[in-house]
C-alpha cells in the first residue's frame, strides 16, 4: 500500500508540474464546452427569435406577390430585404455576396397572373365537383414552372435550408389558398369575399401543443446546455489520452523505465497508480465542467445546467466513464512506441469514437449498420447514460442498460493492457 | 558467487544477429569487477541481461545463488543498477526521486528518509535536494543516478559507465564512494571506457569483444600474460585500433 501511495504521489506531482498537460485537460475542454454551447444556443436563437435575411427581387406588379411577401414575413423565420425590380439573376447572386446574405428569391413578372390562373383552375375544379357551373372565361395557359426561384448559399446548412424551404412553401400555399377561396366565393355569391371572413378562414393561427416526454413526467424543455455539457464532458474525459498515453510512453521510453524493471516491485503498481491518479483527473474535469454549467453559464447568457435528480447514478456513470477513458488512454500508451504515435492516434481515435458515439451526429439519426457500429464506441454508452439522466430524468435503474456495456468495454481495455504488458515482459 | 553466468546466448527476438554467444562468467562476492570492450562489444547487453532488463535467448544467470527470471522479483532486492542513461524522473526533485525509488526498492518510509539524508550528504546534493532533477548539472545528475541505484543498500551493484561526461571532482567523488561501498562488502560490476579509472577501482576484469569474453583475470595477471604495462595497451592489443561504430 505504501508503494502505491508513493507512486500516486509521484504521478500527481509529475502531472501538476506539466502545465501544458493541465491546460489540455482542463482549460481546453472548458473553452470547448462554452464555445460549442454558445454557438448552438445562438443558432437556436436564430431560428427561434432572430430572423434570417432574405433578399427579395419582386418583378411582379400584382397583388399576389405582395401577399406572398406579407406571408413570408408572418412565417417568422425570415426578414425580407427588397432588391430593385430590374435585377438579373447574376445581379441577385452579386447582391447576396455584397450583403453577406445566404438567401434570395426572385418573383417573376407574371407571378400574380399565374397564381390567378392557377387559383381559377382550382376553383373551377371545385365548382364542378360541387355540381355548379364553373367560370367559362378563357384564361391564358401557362407552362408548369416553379412560381419563384430561391437562391441559397452552399454555406447554409441543409437542415436550415429545409426549414426555409418549408417556410416559403407555407407562405405560397397561403397566397394560393386565399386566391382560390376568393375565386370560389365570387363564383358562388357573385360578390367579393368579405375581409373579416377571409381572415377568419385563412389565419386560424392554431398553435401546436408541445410536451417534453421525460421519465419523470416533468414538463421542462431541454436546452443547449443540457445537451452540450454532458456530451462535451465525456469528450473532455476521453481527451486525457493526450496526457496519459504520453505519460505511459514517456515512462516506457525514458531511462526511468529500465530502472523500474530492475526493482523488486511489479509494474502493475505503476499501472494502478496511473489509473487512480487519472481517474481523479477525469472526475475533477466533470466536476469543473458541471459547476461551470450550473454557475457560470447563466452569468454569460447561456441556459444553466440542471443536474439530474439521481445524483448517485450521475456519480456512478461518471466514475465508469472516467475509468473507461483512463483504460483506453493507457491501452494506447502501452502499444505506442513514441509520444507522437500516442498523441496522434489518440486524438484522431477520440474524434472518430465521438462521431461514432453520437456526440457530433445523434445516434438516432444514423442508419442501419452505422447504428450498430456506434454501439462499439464507449462514448455512445456514456452519452446515452448521461442523456437518460440529464434529459429524461432517468434513475440508476434506467441507466444500467448503458453502464453495463460501458463497463464491459472497460474490462476489455484492461485485458488488452494486461496482455500487452505481459507480452512485453513488463509485469 | 555473487554472479554466475553460464552458456549465455542472446539475440533480439526476430533478429538473426547473435549478440552474445556461449558466454560464461563467475564473479565472487565482494569483488570489484570491470567489464571492458569496444563500442558494440556487448557490455551493456550483458549488463541488461544480468539485471533482468533483457531475457536471455539461452543459458542461465544467478545472483547470490538465486536464478534470474524465476518467479517473482525477490532476486531484484539483491542488486542495484546504475544505467548509463539517466534513470530518474526529471520533473521530480532529488528527494522525491529517492522517496519513490526507495519505496519501489522495498524500503519503508522511515528507512527511505534515513537513506535519502545519508546519500544526499555523501554525494554532495543536500543543497539542491528540493530542486527538479531535470535542472541539475551533468555531474549532479550522475550523482543522483548513482544514489538511486544504492538507496536500498544492495549486495551487488551494477554500474554501466557511471562517470561518463563528468568533471574530475565528480568522478573523484563517485569513485571514492564506490570504493567505500566495495570495502564494506558490496560487489561491484562496472563497465567504463575510462581505463585509468578502472585500473584504480577494479581488481578483477574481463575484456569482451563480439559477444565473447576474450580475456579475464586481474590486471597483473593480464599484463603478465599479454606482456602489456597498462590496461589501455592491453585493450588495444586485444581488440585492435579499428573503429567499431
Amino acid at each position: 500500500m505504501y508503494k502505491l501511495w508513493v507512486t500516486i504521489k509521484k504521478d500527481c506531482k509529475i502531472l501538476l508540474r506539466d502545465r501544458t498537460g493541465i491546460l489540455l485537460m482542463f482549460v481546453m475542454p472548458i473553452i470547448l464546452v462554452v464555445v460549442v454551447t454558445s454557438i448552438q444556443n445562438s443558432t437556436f436563437q436564430l431560428i427561434g427569435k432572430s430572423k434570417l435575411p432574405l433578399l427579395v427581387c419582386n418583378k411582379d406588379t400584382g397583388q399576389a406577390s405582395l401577399q406572398l411577401i406579407g406571408a413570408i414575413n408572418r412565417v417568422g423565420l425570415l426578414k425580407v430585404s427588397p432588391l430593385p425590380k430590374n435585377e438579373s439573376p447574376e445581379d441577385i447572386k452579386q447582391a447576396m455576396k455584397d450583403k453577406d446574405a445566404q438567401l434570395a428569391i426572385m418573383i417573376p413578372a407574371d407571378f400574380s397572373e399565374r397564381e390567378g390562373a392557377k387559383a381559377q383552375n382550382s376553383a373551377n375544379k371545385s365548382l364542378k365537383s360541387f355540381g355548379l357551373q364553373p367560370d367559362s372565361t378563357r384564361h391564358k395557359a401557362f407552362l408548369p414552372e416553379p412560381p419563384f426561384t430561391l437562391y441559397f448559399s452552399p454555406i447554409l446548412q441543409e437542415s436550415l435550408r429545409f426549414s426555409v424551404q418549408s417556410g416559403l412553401t407555407s407562405a405560397l400555399q397561403l397566397v394560393e389558398g386565399r386566391e382560390t377561396l376568393r375565386k370560389l366565393y365570387y363564383a358562388i355569391n357573385e360578390k367579393q369575399l368579405p375581409p373579416d371572413l377571409e381572415n377568419e378562414m385563412l389565419n386560424t393561427q392554431s398553435a401546436i401543443g408541445m410536451v417534453s416526454v421525460s421519465k419523470t413526467g416533468g414538463l421542462g424543455l431541454p436546452n443547449t446546455t443540457q445537451h452540450n455539457v454532458p456530451a462535451w464532458t465525456i469528450f473532455a474525459m476521453f481527451f486525457i489520452i493526450m496526457s496519459l498515453s504520453a505519460s505511459v510512453v514517456r515512462e516506457k521510453t525514458s531511462g526511468s523505465f529500465i530502472r523500474l524493471k530492475t526493482l523488486p516491485t511489479n509494474y502493475n503498481v505503476g499501472m494502478v497508480s496511473k489509473q487512480i491518479t487519472y481517474l481523479g483527473v477525469t472526475l475533477l474535469q466533470a466536476l469543473v465542467i458541471f459547476s461551470m454549467g450550473i454557475y457560470l453559464f447563466p452569468l454569460i447568457g447561456l441556459p444553466g445546467l440542471n443536474l439530474p435528480s439521481d445524483l448517485t447514478a450521475l456519480v456512478i456513470a461518471t466514475v465508469i466513464t472516467g475509468w473507461c477513458a483512463v483504460s483506453y488512454a493507457i491501452m494506447v500508451g502501452v502499444f505506442a512506441t513514441t509520444q507522437v504515435q500516442g498523441n496522434g492516434f489518440g486524438a484522431v481515435s477520440i474524434v472518430i469514437l465521438s462521431v461514432m458515439g453520437g456526440l457530433m451526429v445523434p445516434s438516432f439519426a444514423m442508419q442501419g449498420g452505422l447504428r450498430t457500429v456506434s454501439n462499439l464506441s464507449p462514448l455512445h454508452w456514456s452519452l446515452q447514460a448521461y442523456y437518460d439522466l440529464f434529459l429524461l430524468g432517468g434513475k440508476l435503474s434506467d441507466v444500467f442498460v448503458n453502464l453495463i456495456p460501458l463497463f464491459i468495454i472497460t474490462l476489455v481495455f484492461q485485458l488488452v493492457i494486461f496482455l500487452q504488458l505481459k507480452r512485453k515482459n513488463l509485469i | 558467487m555473487a554472479v554466475s553466468v553460464e552458456h549465455l546466448d542472446f539475440r533480439y527476438p526476430g533478429s538473426e544477429d547473435v549478440l552474445l554467444s556461449g558466454l560464461n562468467l563467475a564473479i565472487a562476492k565482494g569483488e570489484s569487477f570491470g567489464l571492458f570492450g569496444p563500442n558494440g562489444a556487448g557490455k551493456t547487453t550483458l549488463m541488461n541481461l544480468m539485471t533482468g532488463v533483457l531475457k536471455p535467448s539461452a543459458g542461465e544467470i544467478s545472483l547470490l545463488g538465486h536464478k534470474m527470471g524465476g518467479s517473482g522479483k525477490k532476486v531484484n532486492r539483491l542488486f542495484g543498477f546504475v544505467p548509463q542513461d539517466f534513470s530518474f524522473y526529471r520533473e521530480l526533485s532529488a528527494v522525491e526521486n529517492l522517496e519513490f525509488y526507495g519505496a519501489w526498492a522495498g524500503l519503508d518510509s522511515k528507512r527511505t528518509k534515513k537513506r535519502t539524508a545519508e546519500l544526499l550528504s555523501i554525494l554532495g546534493l543536500e543543497d539542491v535536494k528540493d530542486k527538479e532533477v531535470g535542472k541539475f548539472s551533468g555531474g549532479m545528475k550522475r550523482r543522483i543516478n548513482l544514489a538511486i541505484g544504492v538507496i536500498h543498500n544492495p549486495s551487488i551493484l551494477f554500474l554501466d559507465e557511471p562517470t561518463v561526461g563528468v568533471d574530475v571532482q565528480t568522478r573523484h567523488a563517485i569513485i571514492s564512494y564506490l570504493k567505500e561501498l566495495n570495502d564494506n562488502g558490496t560487489t561491484l560490476i562496472y563497465t567504463s571506457h575510462q581505463l585509468s579509472e578502472a585500473e584504480t577501482l577494479c581488481r578483477q576484469m574481463a575484456l569482451i569483444d563480439s559477444g565473447k569474453i576474450i580475456a579475464e583475470g586481474t590486471l597483473e595477471e593480464l599484463s603478465k600474460k599479454y606482456k602489456k604495462k597498462s590496461l589501455e595497451e592491453l585493450f588495444i592489443s586485444l581488440t585492435g585500433k579499428e573503429f567499431r561504430d
